[in-house]
């Protein structure tokens, strides 16, 4: 199977369509959803279904970008990328304490960066890194991961002092399952469980700002307020229950085009979905994200090199935690953190992370001859 | 033993792949089970619950921030007015509705109607105002029917209360339910369709703080519109007040001066930029604007020729005529042109090349100095003066009052007359300034435009002597309990930095305007304290001839400024009446009058309280100096 390396206009012939038709179908199928979702609303300027075609264009420019460069370049800089980004999430703290409260942004003039979003990426490469030459026979122990926890720890605070527990949860999904990957002996996990519990507990009383704790209280008893987002789970789950079979119709949701719905071309996009096309809509939406899953893990299969494949084992995590996250919380199963539907959701940070995830994806599976 | 382990971990790698793609499936399977659960197993029990999701959203007005004038005398308030709503989410035929409204009620169906659409963006539950400021008769034939009338709502707002008549029109403006080219517009995003906002005036000018913030009460209802439960609440913030610099008493007495003559009053504190009257005549009513205007009275006010919808004292731009003449000569004092000793010879006209400039009075006015130039108002000394200074000194003098831009008051849309230049000429027209258009710039003419707010804060600024303030209307604005918030404090825009000599020589022949024989201004003398002060006729049309008979609109400008105390001076005064043909005649009595109205409201109590207006109307008849007919005579006239 060993071929000697290509030129780069070889390069094309192995595009992975597969990759391509699925994240494709999704971002058009969203776009249309935004269009209804945002039927209601008073817009002035650029309608948001276009604004987010354009977003999706934009993200898959940046694919091909990074589908072109060869991923083992990546390697080499993790560390700067890492150690950049750190300081990016620091500058956004003291500018964020400066005006006197929370922001995730960097105002860099003519475009505007989320540290804490590009750190979802950066996690993965930091990550595929430094497992890529650490080698641990028979699972890695607790000793083996005090050098990657401490590689988690220091973003992942710098992002919950923001305060963005959404991303903090998934940079923390996004390593934790590259570290299952690699392989864990019973004994790691079972003292990870022993450490976790009790430091939750803590973390509940000194770290979590009382709107997440209400989430996640309204979560196990969404009854608990109406006014908060208890609330907004009921009417979600009434919009997504009230769908039924086929559901009522593009643009002829009620709790959609009545405004019940909070975010609902953002956050909540996938409520609106599930109201107007109903469970066999939501099937067709889940099986295609499904199989982007299994696809980017059958890439990170058939990847001849370590980093190649935990490179692409990341990227799918990344992918398959939002999905499962957001979706969960329209559907009342996880508490309501503001997480966006890949593709899916309206909103450029959330397209653009997303499309640099999928160009890494399809560099990994292209050079999947050229070990 | 590398090549051993690579394998070794290959081949886990793969199995792991494995693994993790069972639970991938795995995690899928139960979010797809959940989805059954929900939209299979219990949608019966979903969709009635979105049928019955009735929930509504009861805007609460906020009550807007009252208007004061500066002695706590409150000039705006509000009063309830009624407005007919309807909820849409609960009419089923909205065309039988409508029907049954615009026959009982006797209210407009197609406005009705077009109401109904220009909000059909919103959410349903959110009320849509189809009338507004209906009267309590209709109030009460809603409640009576309300069975009949499914959805539809009484809605209580707060309107504007003029408590004072027609008194300041102009400056406090009015409101009215924001248009559709507004609610496009940026910084308008958090209003809605039926909002109120500011038009004109202190109204639109500082809508930000007399608005408040609305509040609402989102509330679900059950399926025959009964409550059920409040879900949220936020209570409405009442909107700050704004205390004015204008003193009511004084601004009555300034807007009665000018009888049925149109024109603009603005009377300033030299020592603040206060203004204490701003009148613009004919007013408007204010309060008709704020509900549905009748159509006659529209018509009526756009048929006045003498244009009572226009802010007069802030946007009317008037060539100031020979109250510009203070200007001039201020420049040849301060470029060494003049001086007390110098005179220059009348001869009734001037000639530059093969023009003539004639002076207002034929027979000339002989040997004059400066002094006799302002008394008398001599064109032809300062068409001299004019030719030996150019276009540009003359205009650096005014430009060192600020004159040629808007001097920033606080209202939108406020005028900056025009002072004009070589340069201006240059580009304006393309053409180079010709030394004869000189001479009528430095009599106020020609090109040369001011506003009445522009000559009170030239006359002020000759008064103190160069310090130029910012002409301001507002003094203070406080909240709901009274408590100070801001205070605007007096705000020095320029000084001309001219000497004190220069000003004290302008000043005695502004003096003698209204103090010495043959002075033009006369008609404003009062006895018990020294004015100065400048008449002046500004030219609408080149037509001198025929003195009687020229039409209305044809007819020249009346203007005059004026200062008091001559010694110590407090309030400056400045005074426009539209074809009032003769400053001297027309404007300085009011001007008179006016400063008369200042001056006794100081007095001790003599006559009692100084709010008792009317009163001494009736005196200042008796007050008024006897020199009407003298004046008339000393008039100066329009100029070529």
């Amino acid at each position: 199977m060993r071929m000697p390396p290509m030129i780069d206009r070889r390069l094309l012939f192995n595009i992975d369509w597969i990759l391509v038709g699925f994240v494709l179908t999704v971002s058009l199928l969203g776009i249309l959803n935004i269009y209804s979702a945002t039927t209601p609303y008073k817009i002035i300027g650029m309608a948001y279904y276009l604004k987010q075609f354009y977003w999706m264009l934009g993200g898959m420019s940046l694919a091909l970008l990074f589908s072109t460069v060869d991923y083992h370049l990546l390697e080499d800089f993790s560390y700067w990328f890492y150690g950049f980004l750190l300081v990016l999430l620091l500058v956004v703290l003291i500018m964020g304490r400066r005006s006197m409260g929370a922001t995730r942004w960097l105002h860099l003039g003519f475009f505007n960066v989320q540290p804490s979003e590009l750190m979802k990426i950066v996690i993965i490469v930091t990550f595929a890194g430094f497992f890529n030459n650490f080698h641990s026979d028979g699972g890695l122990t607790v000793k083996d991961l005090l050098i990657p926890l401490g590689l988690l720890v220091l973003p992942v605070a710098l992002i919950m002092k923001q305060p963005d527990l959404g991303t903090a949860v998934l940079v923390i999904l996004i390593a934790v399952s590259i570290t299952f990957y690699v392989g864990l002996r019973w004994t790691t996990v079972v003292t990870f469980v022993c450490i976790t519990i009790p430091l939750a507990w803590l973390g509940w009383y000194n770290f979590l700002k009382p709107y997440q704790k209400n989430r996640i209280l309204d979560f196990i008893n969404p009854e608990r307020s109406r006014l908060g987002s208890g609330y907004h789970i009921i009417q979600s789950k009434i919009a997504v229950g009230s769908g039924g079979i086929a559901g009522k119709g593009f643009v002829k949701g009620t709790q959609s085009q009545l405004r019940f719905l909070p975010e609902q071309h953002t956050d909540f996009a996938f409520s609106v979905f599930a109201e107007e096309w109903g469970f066999i809509g939501c099937l067709f939406l889940l099986l295609i994200y499904l199989s982007l899953i299994l696809w980017g893990l059958n890439i990170a299969r058939r990847c001849n090199d370590r980093f190649g494949a935990l490179l692409a084992v990341g990227v799918t995590a990344m992918l398959f935690w939002h999905i499962v996250i957001n979706v969960g919380m329209v559907i009342g199963m996880f508490p309501v953190v503001g997480v966006p539907l890949p593709f899916f959701s309206y909103g450029g940070t959330s397209m653009i992370t997303s499309m640099v995830g999928i160009g890494l994806l399809q560099n990994i599976s292209i050079r999947r001859f050229m070990f | 033993m590398k090549e051993r382990r690579f394998v070794r971990e290959v081949v886990e790698s793969q199995s792991r792949v494995l693994l993790l793609s069972f639970c991938v499936g795995a995690v899928f399977l139960l979010l797809i089970l959940r989805l059954w659960h929900l939209q299979i197993l219990n949608q019966e029990d979903y969709r009635s619950m979105s049928e019955n999701n009735r929930l509504r959203f009861v805007p609460v007005a906020a009550s807007r921030g009252a208007i004061l004038d500066r002695n706590g005398e409150v000039l705006v308030s509000n009063r309830p007015s009624f407005s007919l709503a309807v909820i849409p989410q609960e009419v089923k035929d909205k065309e039988e509705l409508l029907s049954k409204l615009s026959s009982l009620l006797e209210l407009d169906r197609a406005e009705m109607s077009a109401r109904w659409e220009k909000s059909s963006g919103r959410a349903k539950y959110y009320p849509i105002v189809l009338a507004s400021n209906i009267s309590r008769d209709q109030v009460e034939m809603v409640e009576e029917n309300r069975l009949m009338l499914p959805g539809v709502e009484i809605e209580m707002k707060p309107v504007r209360e003029y408590s004072s008549g027609i008194l300041a029109a102009h400056l406090l403006g009015y409101i009215g339910e924001i248009s559709e080219n507004e609610l496009n517009s940026k910084g308008f995003e958090d209003f809605n369709p039926g909002d109120y906002i500011g038009k004109i005036g202190i109204e639109r000018a500082l809508d930000n703080e007399l608005h408040g913030a609305d509040g609402g009460r989102q509330l679900e209802v059950d399926a025959r519109g009964r409550v059920l439960r409040t879900i949220s609440e936020t209570f409405p913030t009442v909107g700050n007040s704004v205390v004015l610099t204008i003193d009511a008493a004084l601004q009555k007495q300034a807007e009665r001066s000018f009888g049925e003559q149109a024109g603009a009053a603005v009377v300033m504190d030299v020592n603040s930029g206060e203004i204490l009257a701003f009148v613009s005549n004919p007013a408007f009513d204010p309060s008709l604007f704020s509900g549905k205007l009748p159509a006659e009275t529209w018509k009526e006010y756009l048929e006045d020729k003498r244009h009572p919808l226009e802010n007069k004292a802030l946007t009317g731009q008037y060539p100031p005529g020979s109250t510009f003449k203070i200007i001039t000569a201020l420049a040849g004092l301060q470029y060494d042109k003049i001086n007390d000793s110098s005179s220059v010879t009348c001869a009734g006209s001037y000639s530059l090349g093969t023009s003539t400039f004639k002076c207002w009075n034929k027979r000339g006015h002989g040997v004059t100095s400066l002094k006799k130039s302002l008394r008398e108002s001599c064109d032809v000394y300062y068409y001299q003066l004019g030719e030996k200074l150019g276009v540009d000194k003359i205009a650096s003098v005014a430009k060192a009052f600020k004159l040629g831009e808007p001097m920033g008051v606080g209202l939108n849309n406020e005028k900056g007359g025009l002072i004009p230049t070589a340069e201006w000429k240059q580009k304006r027209f393309g053409k180079r300034w010709y030394h004869g258009e000189t001479l009528p710039v430095a009599i106020g003419q020609g090109y040369v435009l001011m506003t009445p707010i522009q000559m009170a804060s030239m006359i002020a600024t000759v008064a103190n002597e160069g310090t130029v303030f910012r002409p301001h209307l507002v003094k203070r604005i406080v909240d709901a309990d009274g408590k100070q918030l801001k205070e605007i404090k007096p705000e020095v825009i320029g000084t001309t930095g001219f000497s004190k000599e220069s000003y004290r020589l302008v000043k005695q022949g502004l003096f003698a305007v209204i103090n010495e024989p043959g002075g033009t201004g006369g008609a404003a003398r009062m006895y018990d304290v020294k004015v100065a002060g400048k008449t002046g006729t500004s030219q609408v049309v080149k037509m001198r001839d025929s003195k009687r008979g020229i039409p209305y609109q044809f007819r020249d400008h009346a203007l005059f400024v004026a200062f008091a105390p001559f010694d110590k001076p407090e309030i400056a005064v400045a005074v426009v009446v539209e074809h009032g043909e003769h400053g001297g005649a027309a404007a300085a009595p009011i001007a008179g009058r006016i400063l008369r109205t200042y001056f006794d409201a100081k007095k001790p109590a003599r006559r009692g309280a100084p709010g008792s207006s009317g009163e001494e109307d009736d005196d200042l008849e008796d007050s008024s100096p006897p020199t009407v007919k003298e004046s008339r005579i000393n008039e100066d006239a329009a100029n070529d």
